[in-house]
């Protein structure tokens, strides 16, 4: 009987591993039939005319709306009209994106396009695409893997974007900062990048500290339920940095709960990232402050240097950093949230 | 004779919340010998036994083993000590070969030397006369056979005290014998053992002493051949037998007087369970009962008539009237109960308590809106607990913690508060004590005589010639007789489950 | 059976007014590991900080009066925990395993509701249906997802672990896809209500549903043999089916139950922040209603249960997760934090060690109770 019963068990763990794996990284089905009709030609690289098939490895689009806008924009680009073969593979696990990777290889994709869920132990299948003549583009975040492994790395300088609120936020000129931050998940670049800059400014300068530094993983109920718990403290503090538009939105709640005033010209700045549309209206409305931009359309970029790579062009500048800005909430307009919105 | 003192036990105590299970118990075992534990249910056997193997820890007393005081804090540590136990239910691993079963987890070594190990087996298996192969899947063998090898992987772990729990329950009296050669064997090479069971005649079969205990004491140790059976009894209910001579005439209630349909009627009953069709009836106010070997299908009959297996055929009458019989609760609502035959894997619902183990049925069939009100539930359950007599600690203790024959009443008092007009008893007395037995065996007839009809199984001929006034005879899933009035007596039972053969007198 | 005049030993029941064996049968008791867990965090929170109790009446940003502080943010916070934990209770009982779906199911419900209010816009300007219309969808849409999950586990006989990962996996992307992928925000002030506070009451709502959901989970167990089958098919689901009772029914039934329990978790997350997050949205509260029933000393393999304490269970861990948030505990050692208590609270509410705090506690007042008879 026992040993029935350790089977069972080991046998239904290796179903549940299966179906992780199987469910997490879902290769899009309709472009997955295309890529194995594909397959059933000659494995020959691509010539012009014929459509340029590219592997997309992404976050999961339900992630945030920067993802969804990001998934969109990707999709939106490879397109058969544009000339691409593309098929996706979305997952948060950094494992099953690696498998996904993978398989992409196997099927003799041309390009391959990640957004690594994580930084670490991609080199194997990376030389394994080299091997294979596969090229290689990383998007939105980068890896930690030998830039001979790559072609090109656009992504968004997450330091760059907490150096711009940083500097916003000392163009402020508070007497004294009393910062409640809220961090999203602990690891992952934009926390680390957000995170940075915010705490050598704060090591720096005796008149700025942290009343609390917790993470909230990118949730509003928990960045409410961290505010709640300064406010109810008796702490005071005038700056909430929440390292997404989300998790400032909780901390909004929580301090309309106590009544406290918050805004352009109120006692309490609020700082949220990603450029929400919803989180802009808020800016020009006067309830926030402040709203780092992280740009989610790296599409045309990547575009640009698969068609110079095709005429065979290498990209001039390995690391190709996007253009982002912040937005105050003074100056802000209807135009912007049309434009940079997501 | 030599008497080489293997083991002894003195003043054990142990006590559980609300009950005082052992006091002041001791046990003497001598090399070579076979000793009957003998005692009611609940009088202390199961709870001596586990307190020896180290399943329980004993609150106070001494263990000695060859003179030598030993802690037994584990089940490890009474293997180690050459305590070793055969259970009713076996506890081996079905699908393992015999040879891997008598080995497994002793041999010391990561890799098996498989030849070796089935060699050493045949050796040990032949020199038993156990007749089962070494390479054959445990599971294939009989209940018997499984029950041999677990004595047999004992005795080559050089075991000094072979403890034997309630061995015989499910075994046919060839298998029996078999069983009893063994034991005599290794009595012969100077084992120990300790034999637990409620089979009278067994006792007096095979053991030299006699160790009774009532109610958590130490009662006395005698010479089998030096107490009559009648004084065991009484030894055992702590009482003279008035009531056992009682019923040795018993009353039996005749069909002839209730003319009409019949309660229950059913005629080409067919379930999944494999039985051959088969017709069946009970009167109002009748006793009749399945008989036949084990596996003969008794048991599946009656479930078909239960509707406990799916039935696939047939068509059943109550009074006169056709009715469908799918699951259970169809067979409950029209006034059917049935006490199964195993009662741990059927019967109790072994964490819930005796209060509400007893009202399940009658709640079940009221339906899960109606709830019995606490004040009513509290009401049935002394009045059952009383009535028959059942010893637990409070009417809210788990059923688990009673012994086998209370938990068994339990289950009585749960079909007897549903007030059926038809109740099927699969093997109520099994496991139970002699005094029990009569006790229910009286209720059976009592409940006749109010008028409601019984199906009674068992597995002793004996109860069924007691209660019962016709019996249904099976053999091999099929039914091949029906005996009432002069018919009924053990030669001519046995003949027909026999198939028409003629038993020696001394049978 | 009266002629048989056997010495009966029945109704020793403990006396209670003994104050030893009242403390024993509370030491026994399943609910007493929540009670002490709750104890502990209490007296913790009393050293190290009083203020930790205080309660205000202030006044919201709209200008009506609210109660605030700790005490009331845990049991607002705790509110979806403990209705989960209610239907999680019942599925562990019946079926000897757990849903770990609950959490992508709160996303799906939640989605649902946004869909409902807000059709096909993201932002509308006015409801596109009342609210009682989203919640009865939300419930019915969570109840079949329930009856899914139940309808693998009762009558395909898949383990409840494996069945229920299907929606877990895929949860959080129907819930995407019911929006197609866009965030609906309900801008509707009423619809706040549910997750916040109703104007001029000072007392947050979800506390008052959660409160209710215990009341009629209380009058269903009271009233109903719902309890009694639930937990004799989980001790013995064999035994059952000859006592009548349909095992895959009532198996079935405590996971539309809990599907129930999810609409309704569901729809005060969505209306805290009038709109979710589905990919964030009561992330891992799956494994918070697990160990809330864990907690409450229910054991996880199912059968007997005690409801009361799977609730307390729920509240221990929100008060965990608010003291850990009031001591500032750094982001990155949280889950530690949480892990070492956990595993402290699990191990203490282990039959095995229970009944060695007993043996332990009886030798410490054997002595006592010895000079106690002496005196007499």
């Amino acid at each position: 009987m026992k040993i029935k019963k350790i089977l069972g068990t080991v046998l239904s763990l290796a179903i549940a591993a299966s179906m992780f794996s199987a469910c997490g990284a879902k290769p899009d089905s309709d472009s997955g039939e295309t890529t194995a009709a594909a397959d059933g030609g000659a494995p020959a690289a691509s010539t012009s005319g014929e459509l340029i098939k590219v592997g997309i490895i992404n976050n999961d689009p339900n992630e945030s709306g920067y993802r969804t806008a990001n998934d969109k924009d990707m999709k939106d680009t490879f397109t058969e009209a544009n000339g691409y073969k593309a098929s996706f593979a979305y997952s948060l696990k950094n494992d099953e994106q690696i498998a996904a990777a993978q398989k992409f290889v196997q099927d003799e994709v041309d390009y391959l396009l990640i957004s690594a869920a994580g930084t670490s132990g991609w080199d194997s299948v990376l030389k394994d695409a080299q091997a294979a003549g596969i090229k290689v583009i990383l998007f939105d975040r980068t890896i930690d893997a030998d830039d001979s492994l790559y072609e090109a790395s656009i992504v968004s300088d997450m330091a760059q974007e907490g150096q711009t609120a940083v500097d916003w936020l000392i163009s402020q000129n508070l007497s004294e900062y009393k910062i409640v931050h809220i961090q999203g998940v602990m690891g992952g670049a934009p926390q680390i990048g957000r995170t940075g800059a915010l705490e050598a400014q704060v090591a720096a300068n005796d008149n700025w500290s942290f009343v609390t530094q917790q993470t909230a993983e990118w949730n509003a109920e928990t960045a409410q339920q961290i505010v709640q718990s300064v406010i109810d403290s008796g702490e005071s503090f005038n700056v909430v940095y929440a390292e997404n538009d989300d998790m400032a939105k909780g901390a909004v709640a929580a301090l309309d709960k106590a009544n406290i005033s918050h805004g352009v010209g109120k006692d309490v700045i609020i700082m949220g990232f990603d450029c929400n549309k919803w989180a802009l209206e808020e800016l020009l409305a006067g309830n926030w402050n402040y709203d780092g931009q992280c740009n989610p359309f790296q599409a045309s970029y990547i575009h640009d240097i698969i068609q110079n790579l095709e005429k065979g062009t290498a990209p001039s500048e390995k690391v190709i950093i996007m253009e982002e800005q912040g937005f105050d909430a003074t100056k802000i307009t209807k135009e912007d949230i049309e434009k940079y919105g997501i | 004779m030599q008497e080489e003192v293997v083991l002894r036990l003195e003043g054990i105590c142990k006590e559980f919340p609300g009950v005082k299970a052992l006091q002041d118990v001791e046990f003497t075992l001598r090399k070579g010998e076979i000793h009957a534990l003998m005692g009611e249910n609940g009088a202390g056997k199961s709870t001596l036994i586990k307190v020896l193997t180290g399943v329980y820890q004993k609150d106070g007393g001494n263990i000695f083993l060859s003179g030598k005081p030993v802690a037994i804090r584990s089940t490890q540590d009474a293997q180690n000590a050459g305590i070793s136990t055969v259970y009713q239910e076996i506890t081996l691993c079905p699908n393992l070969s015999v040879a891997e079963n008598m080995f497994i987890g002793r041999t010391k070594s990561i890799f098996t030397n498989w030849k070796k190990m089935n060699e050493e087996a045949k050796k040990l298996l032949g020199s038993l006369d156990i007749p089962a192969k070494p390479n054959q899947q445990l599971g294939s063998c009989s209940i018997a056979v499984q029950q041999m090898v677990a004595i047999a992987r004992a005795v080559d772990m050089d075991c000094k005290v072979l403890i034997l729990d309630e061995p015989t329950s499910s075994l046919d009296e060839q298998e029996v014998e078999k069983l009893f050669k063994l034991m005599l064997d290794l009595k012969k090479r100077g084992v120990g053992i300790i034999f637990v069971t409620h089979f009278l005649d067994q006792v007096y079969a095979v053991c030299d002493k006699i160790t009774v205990l009532r109610d958590g004491r130490f009662e006395g140790e005698y010479d089998a051949a030096e107490l009559p059976k009648v004084e065991l009894v009484s030894k055992m209910l702590g009482k003279d037998l008035n009531a056992l001579s009682d019923m040795e005439k018993p009353a039996a209630v005749s069909d002839e007087e209730n003319g009409g349909a019949p309660v229950f009627e059913a005629s080409g009953l067919e379930s999944t369970a494999g039985i051959a069709p088969f017709d069946f009836n009970i009167r109002k106010g009748e006793v009749n009962g399945f008989t036949g070997l084990l596996g003969s299908g008794r048991s599946e009959s009656v479930r078909a008539i239960y509707g406990a297996d799916k039935v696939l055929g047939g068509t059943v009458k109550m009074d006169g009237r056709e009715v469908k019989i799918k699951k259970p609760l169809d067979a409950m609502k029209l006034g059917i109960s049935y006490l199964p035959e195993d009662r741990k894997r059927d019967g109790i619902v072994g964490d819930l308590s005796v209060k509400e183990n007893i009202i399940l049925a009658l709640q079940v069939m009221k339906g899960m809106f109606h709830p019995i009100s606490r004040a009513d539930a509290a009401k049935f359950a002394d009045e059952y607990i009383k009535l028959l007599e059942i010893k637990t600690a409070s009417p809210d203790t788990p059923i688990k913690s009673l012994s086998g024959g209370n938990q068994q009443k339990v289950i009585l008092a749960r079909w007897l508060l549903a007030n059926p007009v038809y109740l099927i008893l699969d093997e109520p007395t099994r496991g139970i004590d002699v005094g029990t037995k009569l006790e229910i065996q009286k209720l059976v007839l009592k409940l006749a005589s109010e008028g409601r009809s019984v199906t009674f199984i068992s597995s002793e001929i004996d109860e069924m010639l007691n209660v019962c006034s016709r019996l249904i005879v099976m053999r091999d899933r099929k039914a091949v007789g029906e005996l009432s009035g002069s018919d009924l007596n053990q030669n001519k039972i046995m003949e027909t489950i026999a198939g028409g053969e003629k038993v020696h007198e001394n049978a | 059976m009266k002629t048989l005049e056997k010495p009966v030993q029945q109704h020793q029941k403990p006396t209670g007014k003994d104050g030893g064996s009242f403390i024993k049968s509370l030491v026994r008791n399943q609910i007493f590991i929540p009670i002490a867990a709750l104890l502990i965090l209490v007296i913790f929170n009393l050293v190290a900080d009083p203020s930790f109790f205080a309660i205000t009446l202030s006044q919201n940003s709209a200008g009506y009066p609210i109660l605030s502080g700790n005490l009331i943010n845990i049991l607002d916070n705790a509110s979806e925990l403990v209705i989960l934990a209610i239907g999680m209770t019942l599925v562990t009982s019946a079926s000897g395993g757990q849903d770990i779906s609950v959490g992508a199911a709160i996303a799906l419900s939640g989605s649902v509701v946004l869909r409902v209010l807000c059709g096909t816009e993201s932002r509308p300007e006015t409801l596109q249906a009342p609210i009682i219309v989203a919640f009865l969808v939300c419930c019915l849409v969570a109840m079949i997802f329930g009856a899914f999950n139940g309808a693998l586990v009762a009558y395909f006989k898949i383990q409840p672990m494996v069945a229920t990962l299907i929606l877990f996996t895929a949860g959080r992307s129907i819930a995407a896809w019911i929006n197609n992928n866009e965030l609906p925000i309900i801008s509707e002030a009423s619809f706040g209500y549910f997750g916040n506070f109703i104007p001029g009451i000072p007392v947050p709502t979800p506390i008052f549903i959660a409160v209710l959901c215990m009341i009629i989970i209380a009058l269903v167990l009271r009233f109903t043999k719902l309890g009694l089958f639930t937990q004799s098919v989980g001790i013995n689901s064999e035994s059952s089916r000859l006592n009548g009772i349909n095992p895959e029914f009532i198996k079935f039934i405590t996971y539309v139950i809990l599907g129930l329990c999810v609409a309704i978790a569901g729809f005060i997350k969505v209306s805290r922040f009038s709109t979710i997050n589905y990919s964030v949205v009561a992330k891992d509260i799956e494994m918070d209603a697990i160990l809330a029933v864990a907690l409450g000393g229910n054991a996880l393999s199912g059968g007997k249960f005690n409801m009361a304490a799977s609730v307390l269970g729920a509240y221990v861990i929100q008060f965990l997760t608010t003291t850990l948030f009031k001591f500032n505990v750094i982001s990155s050692a949280l889950p530690a934090y949480k892990a070492v208590v956990v595993i402290i609270l699990v191990v203490l509410s282990a039959p095995i060690v229970r009944d060695k705090i007993a043996a332990v506690r009886k030798k410490l007042s054997a002595p006592r109770t010895a000079v106690k008879e002496a005196n007499r």
